[in-house]
């Protein structure tokens, strides 16, 4: 009796154990788990033209420090623009109304996120307010686009240049 | 020489079905066995906290050898903050689940195979049948059930410890930014991932178990004959669970 005992007690901890870990997994490693630490919140959107990849739980910083996270993302089918909600953390409430929203990117090809620049406001951001300056996110594929659009310009103007001197 | 080829792959043939019909009369005899709660939680102890030792001291040392190695190759490219993604998804999508199952095969699985080689070697199976208790669901489904239970749980215990394993490497004595280390792997790492590595351990599970219970049952009754049946548990659990490694990964993908 005595020996079962020790090894339903061993089984039930082992089974404890196992399903504490299986809870760590799913809550501590991944972004859609638990914060022990939930602290007071306020939302605000920003409208943009274009997000890039940016994601739902990407940081919203302000001077490289992280004062809220990305709820939402929809679409505006009225103005055809991603419409982004923010999470801001309550104690950072003196943003300025007229801040700009700005989407970047984190290092050379990491995750995008929301950098906010203060205005010059004597207003602060409430609850569910907009942020109505917003600056898109960097496409790389527009950028070399335009980058080869200019190139073939320029050489073309070269070639038509050249027979253009010889003429003369 | 072609003949010899011929009966080799045939034999293996007959083996993989033996097998599969030997899976199916256990699965048919389950709910049977469901009964006898006890029988299987005493298996869940000798195939689960029997093996927490080695799990966990195997998980801390891969876990800080993640941490040292990612660390070593990431530092290279500036991004050691990666170190918590790399390490976590590392281990909870495949070293977790993989390296469980071979430990498991070799701790548990040898233990499982020489158990029931013996009963059948020193005739108790043969008892049992005499006696109109079908040796299946008395002796075997609690086996193959608590190796079943066992597996998915022990893995879950390998990634967490191999997490902290890494974490210890890379935060305490490499300086990697603790905080960075956390937020990295909650941002990147997706419930899918740790989907994908219990199903991969249960599959695992229950291929260690049913190679254990399947090579023991059917070993030959001698001393030799169980010899070679544990041997052969943990040479085919090893091929076998890495072969589906293989198969589960590219379906996840």
């Amino acid at each position: 009796m005595r020996k079962s005992r020790a090894m339903s007690l061993g089984t039930g901890l082992f089974v404890v154990l196992g399903f504490a870990a299986l809870f760590f997994l799913t809550t501590q490693t991944t972004s859609r788990g638990i914060s022990f630490r939930s602290e007071p919140q306020y939302q605000v959107t920003a409208k943009f033209d274009n997000i890039g990849d940016l994601k739902v739980g990407a940081p919203v910083s302000m001077a490289g420090v992280e004062v809220g996270r990305v709820a939402k993302i929809g679409f505006d089918s009225r103005d055809y623009k991603a419409v982004v909600t923010m999470r801001l953390n309550a104690k950072y409430n003196q943003i300025p109304t007229d801040s700009d929203a700005s989407i970047y990117t984190q290092g050379l090809l990491g995750g995008k996120f929301v950098g906010l620049t203060p205005g010059g406001a004597e207003t602060y951001l409430k609850n569910n307010d907009q942020i109505d300056f917003t600056q898109s996110a960097f496409v790389l594929e527009n950028l070399i686009g335009q980058f080869l659009a200019n190139f073939s310009k320029n050489a073309g103007q070269s070639k038509s240049a050249a027979p253009a001197a010889e003429k003369q | 020489m072609f003949a010899e080829l011929w009966i080799s792959l045939t034999e293996s043939l007959v083996r993989l079905g033996d097998i599969v019909r030997f899976l199916l009369r256990v699965l048919g005899q389950v709910p049977r066995a469901l009964p006898r709660f006890q029988l299987i939680v005493d298996q869940v102890y000798n195939a689960g906290s029997l093996s927490l030792v080695i799990i966990m001291l195997s998980g801390l040392f891969v876990g800080m050898v993640l941490g040292l190695q990612g660390f070593e190759l990431l530092q290279r490219f500036g991004s050691e903050e990666a170190l918590g993604t790399a390490a976590a998804i590392g281990l909870v999508k495949e070293l977790g689940p993989v390296v469980t199952a071979l430990l498991f095969a070799g701790r548990a699985g040898t233990a499982l195979a020489s158990e029931l080689g013996l009963m059948r070697a020193t005739d108790q199976l043969s008892a049992m049948e005499m006696m109109a208790v079908d040796p299946v669901r008395r002796v075997v489904v609690p086996r193959f059930l608590g190796g079943v239970i066992a597996m998915p749980l022990l893995a879950a215990i390998f990634s967490m410890i191999g997490i902290y394993g890494a974490q210890l490497v890379g935060v305490q004595i490499m300086h990697v930014d603790s905080g960075s280390f956390w937020s990295q792997m909650r941002a990147s790492v997706d419930l899918k991932d740790i989907n994908e590595g219990i199903v991969k351990s249960c599959v695992f599970g229950v291929t260690c178990s049913l190679i254990a219970v399947y090579e023991g049952y059917h070993a030959t009754p001698t001393a030799e004959g169980v010899g070679a049946a544990t041997t052969r548990t943990v040479v085919t659990s090893a091929v076998v669970v890495l072969f589906l490694d293989y198969l589960l990964t590219a379906f996840f993908l």
